[in-house]
């Protein structure tokens, strides 16, 4: 599309991003209680969001509760409206679309929701949970049938039990009855909001390889939220990691887990446990202090700054007024690849 | 190693299966994150409605009870060899083989009055609860629905409705147009007048509640529209709260019709209803005293099942009711 | 946290061929277990039947140890300590035994348990307002919990205490965060308001169940840290229960794998990890993406799902989504027995056969994302997993 130019580090530079997000904006507004509602500030949920999405790649949006992954998910789809800035997907922007227009778009951009046990409709039956979609969009006729039963095969199911009700799956299956909803309009891409992160770890990684597997088949393109980085570092083919409503790191996966150059990043690896105990005995911890600050009173400059071991304790007394000023942009500063913040340095962590 | 040719049909199947006490898990499982302990098994969400249902003894008992009552009243009232409005020639009698509940100073069968009576008022507590609730789900959905504006404009209206002195208003109402309108039909509009409005905020409040499910996001992200959204996804699952409180209606219309009825507005003669038989009965109470305690044990047993069976409904809508009943 | 502490003194006698045997690991432990659990057993009945929920859990808790209990959803890993601290409610059918200190826990008066728990055995969980009061201060409510136990404390003291215990746990500012209420803290705040209540009167055992499930990564990196050094302060023995695996590894000492309401695997943690001798604890740490991996191809789930623990089939539970499973298998449960290591036990009828492995062994779970099994009989109770939802089943 346009703005590919400040777009950096790309797997599938060359071809045209099927989803392009520039300055994506998202503030919520906080009233007041009482009769009369008076809006007296704003949460500043996604803050000037900008990333790609390339045919057939998966792309991390990684960070904690609060941190505006999953608005900027809904925000791209449009489920809430944008405050500002655009989304483009296959070259139409969506930001100015009605819903009736959103329609259409809808067919090629879906999503599969965390929850499995409050994404489902407990009164449909599964069948016709799958099926939705394709009256919604008129596409049900005498063959969706067979369609139906393809579907329920391709995401690992068995289509005898199509007439069951959601309840009676385990969360596995019920998030793949999701995974199945989100693919009967046979969509370009898929935002995933935390597909895995409500299972339990067994079945987890089935529903992975699933995800894995489809996209190898049909070719699609994944905007994967999470928190957890594990599942990223395994699926994701670049990664975004976001703090405070604003991506401050992103890079190729094996670039980011092997020279992470936020502080913030570096922190949050090294704050992953590892299943492995004597690697957890040796392992340097970057423990950071406190918690995250209020989306509706960011702090001024660098939005990390109140919690930066860096800010804290390596910094001298002129640097710091920096990150208290100045906004660091998400760019590269010699480190390969771009990160949002003053002092950038690579830092092994694993 | 998925298991193979045996999928799972044969696991699941019938009421035998099973589930967990929400009740097991104490108060430190906090909402769900991650983890969840116990396992529960399969049965149609109407099984298990009608199981919960079942299980509370309460509840059956007064269904069984109500729906005696109202098949006597239908039934008995035209069986019984007099009719409500027949002159028997025995007065003031008190219960008798010939009349088991005795007879009125002109002469009427009081079993005969008390099945019409009965007859007549679940007659109007069905049709308020009907009404009522029609009226109520409509208003609470849109409010729920689309909230902001319509949602206050109507709420409000809602509160000025529960504001009023209704009772008295419905009173002066009913001695104005009742009388000319006649019957126990315009009785039945005017207390669906008030009856619907604690019914719309229950509503509202589900509506609120469900149209922020995740399932109705991924309607929307579907593409679907909002009466698709509010019929194939808010309405199935706000039934349960409706109809709890449609029973809770009819307990309601009832006991209102009686007061409406004592007060002199309600259903008018030759016609009757129970509580004009015990507006006529309040005097006798001391020295006939059939006269007005039959009616008065019919009212009381007819409130009295409804509510119970909206109580049992209640339980057997709600999953996180006890299970457990050990 | 102060590793290895105590060597792991639980002992096994379970390896008879009785079918079905009751767990014994536990029994021969010195005589300076601080808390013993013995063929533990909790059943629930429903109106579908008996949950048998915990069938029978063994172990022994040395002192200053950290016993980390990890297993999935159902795996009765947290009825398993809810039944030991009394908080079970009172359907429940509770059998087998639990001593403290040598006394015995189960049956006794809820007076007598009350003055257990708090001073002898605290209780962390999951969701901190749990264990805290919405309408006090928490600087009062710690201070009540100690003068609770001591009445002899002043109320003056029991104040200073609670400040001193806030600010060992890191609250910023105690003296004056003494006075704030719950719903003034952040998620990790009120944890280590909980935890500082759980030291206020120096308990022998710590039970934290899921303390960081409900929190972000960095903040659950905090919170541990917390937790060790309120070990550290209280020479407590903590029984930490978890579903994850990492963070077990920092922080245990021992592991003690439950499936289906059963320990099935007992170990030191190098022991678990490295050379588990369970086909689920093999699966279940096959299962798992790792941070430190590479390039790592597909995962290996475990095909199926837990079974339903109402009319458990007779026979080993994991027997239908086990890789090793024979004709054995599905008629005797299989007991706890000592394999390879000194103190580490697995319950499995082949555990031998990969006895020979050092390291996890590969390639007995594929890399499947099928799941066949069909709509089965089990999940979660609906009223559990969103307690606030509205008529959905």
């Amino acid at each position: 599309m346009t703005a590919t130019a400040e777009q950096p580090a790309s797997t599938a530079i060359g071809t045209e991003p099927v989803l392009s997000v520039r300055d994506l904006v998202k503030h919520f507004p906080i009233t007041s209680r009482g009769v009369i509602r008076r809006k007296i500030g704003d949460i500043h949920a996604v803050c000037g969001v900008s990333f790609d999405l390339y045919p057939r790649e998966t792309l991390g949006l990684v960070g904690e509760s609060g941190c505006g992954k999953s608005t900027t998910g809904r925000t791209v789809l449009q489920l809430q409206p944008a405050t500002s800035g655009s989304v483009v997907f296959q070259g139409q922007e969506l930001t100015d679309k009605s819903s009736k227009q959103m329609r259409s778009v809808r067919r090629d951009l879906q999503i599969v929701f965390q929850d499995p046990y409050a994404s489902l409709n407990p009164r449909m039956t599964v069948n016709d949970i799958v099926a939705e979609p394709l009256r919604i969009h008129g596409l049900h006729d005498k063959h969706s049938g067979d369609k139906m039963r393809e579907l329920f095969r391709l995401v690992g199911l068995n289509p005898e039990h199509g007439n069951r009700y959601p309840h009676e799956f385990s969360g596995g299956q019920r998030q793949r009855i999701g995974i199945a909803r989100a693919l009967a309009l046979e969509p370009k891409a898929l935002i995933l909001d935390e597909p895995v992160s409500a299972l339990d770890v067994s079945i987890q990684a089935g529903v992975v390889n699933l995800l894995e597997e489809l996209q190898d088949r049909l070719g699609l393109a994944y905007l994967f939220i999470a928190h957890d980085l594990s599942v990223v570092r395994h699926i994701a083919d670049r990664v975004a990691v976001m703090y405070l409503g604003k991506i401050v790191e992103l890079a190729d996966r094996p670039e980011l887990f092997d020279r992470p150059a936020h502080p913030y990043t570096q922190a949050l690896m090294s704050a992953i446990p590892i299943p492995d105990p004597v690697k957890e005995r040796e392992r340097r911890r970057i423990v950071i202090r406190g918690d995250v600050p209020s989306p509706a009173s960011p702090p001024s400059g660098c939005r990390f700054r109140t919690r930066c071991p860096k800010f804290a304790n390596q910094l001298s007394e002129g640097e710091r007024e920096r990150c208290v000023e100045e906004e660091p942009a998400l760019i590269e500063r010699g480190q390969g690849h771009p990160a949002a913040c003053h002092y950038a340095a690579v830092e092994k962590v694993l | 190693m998925a298991s193979g040719p045996t999928t799972g049909t044969s696991t699941t199947g019938g009421p035998d299966l099973v589930e967990t006490p929400g009740g097991a898990q104490p108060g430190p499982k906090p909402a769900g994150v991650v983890e969840r302990e116990f396992t529960v098994a399969v049965r149609s969400q109407r099984q298990m409605i009608l199981r919960r249902f079942l299980n509370h003894r309460l509840a059956v008992a007064s269904l069984i009870i109500f729906i005696a009552l109202l098949m006597g009243s239908l039934i008995g009232g035209r069986l019984w060899h007099y009719g409500f409005a027949d002159r028997t020639g025995d007065y003031s009698q008190p219960p008798s083989l010939k009349h088991p509940m005795g007879t009125d100073d002109i002469g009427h069968d009081v079993m005969a009055l008390v099945f019409r009576g009965a007859q007549k008022s679940v007659q109007i507590a069905l049709l308020v609860a009907l009404l009522s609730t029609t009226i109520g789900t409509l208003v609470g959905a849109v409010a729920g629905f689309y909230r902001g504006r319509a949602d206050a404009l109507l709420m409000r209206f809602v509160d000025l409705v529960l504001t009023v002195p209704s009772l008295a208003i419905l009173a002066v109402l009913a001695s104005v147009v009742g009388s000319k309108a006649g019957g126990w039909f315009f009785v039945a509009i005017v207390l669906a007048g008030i009856t619907w409005a604690p019914i719309s905020r229950v509503v509202r409040g589900v509506f609120l509640s469900l149209r922020e499910k995740e399932y109705v996001e991924a309607a929307r992200a579907l593409g679907a529209n909002d009466r698709r959204i509010i019929f194939r996804h808010l309405l199935p699952n706000a039934l349960g709260a409706i109809i709890v409180n449609a029973t809770i209606v009819v307990a309601v219309a009832i006991l209102t019709e009686t007061a409406l009825s004592y007060l002199g507005v309600g259903v008018q003669r030759p016609d009757t209803s129970l509580g004009l038989l015990i507006s006529d009965g309040q005097g006798a109470a001391q020295t006939r005293p059939w006269l007005f305690y039959f009616p008065g044990l019919v009212i009381i047993l007819i409130a009295l099942t409804v509510n119970f069976i909206g109580d049992g409904l209640r339980d057997a809508f709600d999953p996180t009711q006890t299970r457990v009943r050990a | 946290m102060s590793r290895p502490l105590t060597s792991a003194t639980a002992d096994a006698h379970g390896g008879t061929a009785a079918p079905a045997a009751a767990t014994a690991v536990g029994h021969e432990a010195g005589g300076d277990a601080v808390l013993r659990v013995t063929d533990l057993t909790v059943d629930f009945p429903t109106d579908d039947g008996v949950v048998h929920a915990v069938r029978g859990v063994s172990y022994a808790l040395s002192p200053r140890e950290v016993l980390g209990i990890v297993g999935e959803s159902g795996s009765g890993k947290s009825v398993t300590s809810l039944a030991i601290i009394g908080l079970l409610p009172k359907t429940a059918r509770i059998t087998g035994s639990v001593r403290f200190r040598g006394e015995e826990l189960i049956g006794l008066p809820d007076k007598d348990m009350r003055k257990v728990r708090g001073e002898q055995i605290a209780m962390i969980f999951q969701d901190p307002m749990t264990s805290l009061n919405p309408v006090y201060p928490i600087g009062w409510q710690i201070a009540e919990g100690i003068r609770a136990h001591h009445r002899d404390v002043s109320r003056a003291a029991a104040r200073s205490r609670a400040v001193d215990l806030l600010a060992l746990v890191g609250i910023p500012h105690p003296k004056e965060r003494a006075a704030n209420y719950p719903h003034e803290f952040s998620g990790g705040m009120r944890q280590r308001v909980v935890i500082a209540l759980a030291m206020a009167n120096d308990p022998d055992v710590i039970i934290a169940d899921e303390p960081t499930t409900a929190l972000d990564v960095t903040v659950q990196a905090q919170i541990l840290e917390t937790l060790q050094k309120a070990q550290q302060e209280t020479s407590a023995a903590i029984v930490l229960i978890t579903h994850d695996l990492g963070v077990v590894a920092g922080v245990a000492d021992r592991v003690l794998v439950m499936y289906a309401g059963k320990p099935v695997e007992l170990g030191s943690v190098d022991d678990v990890y490295y050379r588990p001798r369970m086909p689920y604890s093999i699966g279940l740490l096959g299962s798992l993406p790792r941070l430190d991996a590479v390039d790592q191809d597909r995962l290996t789930p475990i095909a199926g799902a837990p079974p339903s623990l109402i009319n458990l089939p007779p026979g080993c539970p994991f027997s239908p989504r086990c890789p090793l499973r024979q004709g054995v298998c599905d008629d005797e449960e299989p007991a706890l027995r000592q394999t390879d290591g000194q103190a580490h036990y697995a319950a499995c009828h082949f555990s031998h056969t990969l006895e020979s492995e050092d390291g996890v062994p590969e390639g007995l779970f594929s890399a499947t994302s099928a799941d066949f099994s069909g709509p089965i009989a089990i999940m979660p109770p609906t009223g559990a997993v969103a307690p606030t939802e509205g008529p959905q089943s």
